[in-house]
């Protein structure tokens, strides 16, 4: 079953990054970055049933820094929208060259 | 290397696995941020069965407290709180040149890291057959990973109640409005 992890592991991380190059709305963009730490933490678990389970420890780390991420990354995305009253990425461009 | 697996188990690891993929393009397909959030979800609970399977128990019901628990019912929330949910914002995905360009880069990403995973094991750090389920008896699904958790990696467990602290007080200051500042 280590293949097939692998390869499901491979097309979510791919799905993933799709979406964060497709859509402009700040709060999808930031589901898909959960969409691929969760994918990692599938290769995590798939390798750790042949190399012993510390590698399951690192699962635990992954998910607490994205829970930490999604906290502060929504407290910006509040913060954005107080001041510009949008979280479309179109509209927020003042760091444009 | 691997064992053989009874059909039972196989076909329900594929289950599993077709219905998270289908879940997931479902999701990034969305223009609803709320149908998106919602296809996550069962993108996360499939992936925690698929934990389950890969002997990681411990591993699938955190899964299901932590991805389906709390960050998505947070996503929702911050959905819910700046009523994003209205069809005048969803037309927010890029031009058909810009999704031609995440295409190539996606397939020219998925063939990379399909070849990577093709590279195989190194066997030498490959466990004895029999070890996990051995480890599985003497300490239990918790303390198997609790047990390196608290010993090995006790610094990183501990930086990480930092990083958690930091972040709290982040969300805090960056969440409060200006009326509370002003006072």
């Amino acid at each position: 079953m280590l293949a097939e992890s692998l390869a499901l592991t491979a097309a979510l991380f791919t799905i993933g990054v799709i979406g964060v190059l497709v859509h402009r709305n700040a709060i999808i963009i930031f589901m898909c970055v959960e969409l691929m730490l969760t994918a990692v933490n599938l290769t995590f678990v798939a390798f750790s049933r042949f190399y012993g389970a510390p590698g399951q420890v690192f699962v635990i780390f992954v998910m607490t820094v994205s829970a930490a991420e999604a906290a502060v990354g929504l407290a910006i995305i509040i913060a954005i929208f107080r001041h510009r009253q949008t979280i479309n990425l179109k509209d927020i461009n003042l760091l444009r060259g | 290397m691997e064992p053989h697996y009874p059909l039972f188990y196989t076909f329900h690891f594929y289950l599993f696995g077709v219905i998270g993929l289908t879940s997931a393009i479902a999701f990034v397909t969305r223009k609803s941020p709320v149908a998106a959030a919602l296809w996550l979800v069962n993108t996360m609970f499939s992936l925690a069965a698929l934990f389950v399977m890969l002997d990681a128990e411990f591993i699938g019901v955190i899964q299901v407290f932590v991805y389906a628990g709390a960050i998505m019912v947070v996503f929702v929330f911050v959905i819910m709180l700046l009523n994003l949910g209205h069809p005048r914002e969803f037309a927010y995905a890029r031009g058909k040149r810009w999704k031609l360009v995440a295409g190539v880069v996606g397939l020219v990403l998925l063939a990379e890291l399909m070849v990577i995973s093709r590279g195989g094991l190194p066997p030498s750090l490959v466990v004895p057959p029999g070890y996990n389920q051995q480890q599985l008896q003497e300490l239990n699904a918790v303390g198997r990973i609790a047990k390196p958790l608290f010993n090995e990696y006790l610094l990183a467990f501990e930086l990480t109640s930092v990083l958690l602290l930091v972040a709290i007080a982040g969300a805090v200051v960056l969440g409060r409005g200006k009326a509370v500042r002003a006072s």
